[in-house]
């Protein structure tokens, strides 16, 4: 295992920010998995840290295929972590809106810039992402309908599903997005946490990851074979909003299987305590998304379903 | 007459509601303009011109021919604590538009407003600097609607017109979505952020009833307004600072600057010592100057328009 400066940022008062690269095996750029760029991916740390001592205990077992490179990068905005932002900066700049970068820019496009250039070349990216709406998911790899996204491969994680969706103007400006631009096989792999450590799907995430890498031969390591992914268009999923704001009682969690009429929360009235909304399930499906805070404004996405076509 | 564009019910006992003035005047002119500001909740250079509009309209209702709509706060959630983007969502409404009409809260508050706002016959989406740089008052305008703006930039007795900007010209801002749908929308821009400077305020209001005139919207008198310098982005120096510290400025904002003029120093407190000396590469205008003292590699210090001098 070597470990390479990606980056490197000065401040002030701080120590510098340098963004570590954890390389294992020698050849091909053949697989980079990279970490937080935002300071609330907890979990996506973890998942990081993992997948370098997995890594780590294969290399000195012989189990990295000949030839091949792998690039794990933990993370990327450590400083936003340490003063618990979300984002870069005073600017609150986010670096996954930042790519392909700019070595001549802003801050954060310097850095976006700087990382981007050491991992753009390898031919499968692993990005451990979290959305933008706080909430719990179901595990899964999610794409960007870029021409070049590739389902098939995706499936080889070995996740229950793969999310396909059309990207908007500023996604263009993601990694994933950017990777796929330079013909790196893009991936995000999302589970169910953000802000905290589930050691449960953490460990569903290293391991699908450790899949992928044996089942492309990049790796040699003794899995199990997953699940066969269920391919979903994002358009696709029942979005269920609710009609008023108040205290959310959730009823069900993702990944639970619902039916019509299923009794899935309720919105309790924050000054008299009553049941002011039953939010119930439009159609047969699987929790795909929850909302999780207890408080949730009008018109707010409670849950997303993925429609269950055969009973 | 004020109305609300839109509402919804948000967790605890408030409704979170955008609201606009309908000013109608005393003639049978069909023409309606449109200003909109507070898309981000810490630019209040809008709030003065939405005042002083409403106010002039108000005491001479006889002069105006037309409609003005004016929608002092886009994202009043921002504003009420003075957050550049949408509070605990934590995006930037103007990366949200056109909206989604079945969308999640905020993405139907923008289609809301984009539903608003569509029949206008033009708009002006005011902005200030955000708190980071100061900005002299200016047009900014995206090349693909150029030909249709330019005649309308000109009219508004800004000291620029800049033609192809970036972000705030960009693809999912309110802007472009109200260009799309034909209605010419114009980005006005101006000061630094949480304050307000009169003199620019008081600059672009009698540029905004210059143009009223020529829309013939108005019949008062309007003042002598200056023709602004039109630049596109290759005439435009951006100087950033290549160290971090803290950057002094050694000019005042809204100055003409030789080459080789000094614009400020990036000082190291704890050392005592300059360490880097920031010098100007172009002489012109600097029209935009750093606020806020803080800088990391970077860092945009100044922009300089180019072939620019006093004569």
């Amino acid at each position: 295992m070597f470990i390479d400066e990606i980056y490197k940022v000065e401040a002030p008062y701080r120590e510098p920010m340098v963004v570590k690269g954890y390389r294992f095996g020698k050849g091909d750029k053949a697989a980079c998995i990279l970490g937080p760029m935002r300071g609330n991916e907890i979990q996506q740390l973890y998942i990081c840290s993992q997948m370098v001592r997995v890594l780590k205990e294969l290399e000195g077992n012989g189990c990295i295929s000949a030839g091949k490179e792998v690039l794990v990068v933990p993370v990327v905005n450590s400083y936003a972590m340490n003063v618990g932002k979300r984002f870069w900066g005073v600017e609150g700049v986010d670096i996954n809106r930042r790519f392909p970068g700019n070595s001549y820019g802003e801050t954060a496009a310097r850095i976006a810039g700087g990382v981007f250039e050491k991992i753009k070349d390898y031919s499968y990216g692993i990005q451990l992402a979290s959305f933008y709406m706080t909430g719990e998911f179901v595990p899964h790899i999610r794409m960007m309908e870029t021409g070049y996204q590739n389902a098939s491969l995706a499936n080889l994680f070995g996740l229950p599903y793969v999310v396909i969706r059309k990207p908007k103007p500023i996604d263009t400006k993601t990694l994933n997005y950017n990777w796929q631009d330079e013909m790196t096989a893009a991936f995000s792999l999302y589970t169910n946490k953000n802000s905290e450590v589930d050691e449960a799907s953490a460990n569903q995430a290293v391991a699908a990851v450790l899949r992928f890498l044996t089942r492309m031969g990049i790796i040699r390591y003794e899995s199990h074979s997953g699940y066969i992914s269920h391919v979903i268009m994002e358009d696709d999923l029942t979005n269920i909003h609710v009609t008023s704001g108040g205290i959310f009682r959730g009823l069900v969690r993702a990944g639970e299987d619902v039916r019509y009429g299923h009794k899935m929360a309720e919105i309790i009235d924050p000054y008299e305590g009553g049941v002011k909304e039953t939010i119930v399930a439009p159609t047969d499906g699987i929790v795909f998304f929850t909302h999780t805070e207890d408080l949730i404004t009008e018109n707010d996405m409670a849950y997303r379903l993925i429609h269950r076509l055969h009973a | 007459m004020t109305e609300e564009i839109f509402s919804i019910e948000m967790p605890v006992g408030e409704r979170l509601i955008i609201r606009k003035n309908r000013i109608k005047g005393e003639g049978t002119g069909e023409k309606r303009l449109a200003v909109v500001t507070g898309i981000h909740g810490d630019e209040f250079e809008g709030q003065y011109i939405c005042y002083e509009i409403a106010r002039r309209l108000h005491e001479n209702p006889e002069l105006l021919d037309g409609t003005v709509d004016i929608y002092p706060a886009l994202n009043p959630l921002g504003m009420d604590i003075a957050d550049r983007n949408i509070p605990k969502l934590n995006m930037d409404l103007n990366r949200m538009f056109p909206g989604k009409e079945n969308g999640t809260t905020m993405e139907r508050a923008a289609a809301a407003i984009i539903g608003d706002l569509a029949g206008a016959d033009l708009c002006l989406d005011v902005h200030a600097s955000d708190i980071f740089v100061k900005e002299i008052p200016q047009v900014r305008v995206s090349e693909e609607f150029a030909e249709k703006l330019l005649p309308y930039a000109r009219l508004l007795n800004t000291d620029i017109v800049w033609m192809n900007a970036t972000a705030t010209v960009h693809e999912s801002t309110l802007a472009h979505s109200m260009n799309m749908l034909g209605v010419p929308t114009l980005v006005v821009e101006m000061g630094v952020g949480t304050r307000i400077d009169r003199g620019y305020g008081k600059q672009v209001i009698d540029g905004i009833f210059n143009l009223m005139k020529e829309l013939g919207m108005w019949r008062g008198e309007v003042p002598k307004t200056q023709f602004p310098v039109i630049s596109t982005d290759g005439e435009v120096e951006f100087i950033r600072s290549h160290t971090t510290g803290v950057f002094l400025p050694a000019i005042e904002h809204n100055h003409y600057v030789k080459k080789g003029s000094r614009l400020g120093s990036v000082v190291s407190p704890l050392e005592g010592k300059v360490l880097e000396e920031i010098i100007a590469e172009k002489s012109g205008l600097v029209f935009t100057l750093r606020e806020y003292p803080f800088v990391y590699e970077g860092a945009l210090l100044a922009r300089i328009l180019m072939e620019v001098d006093k004569n």
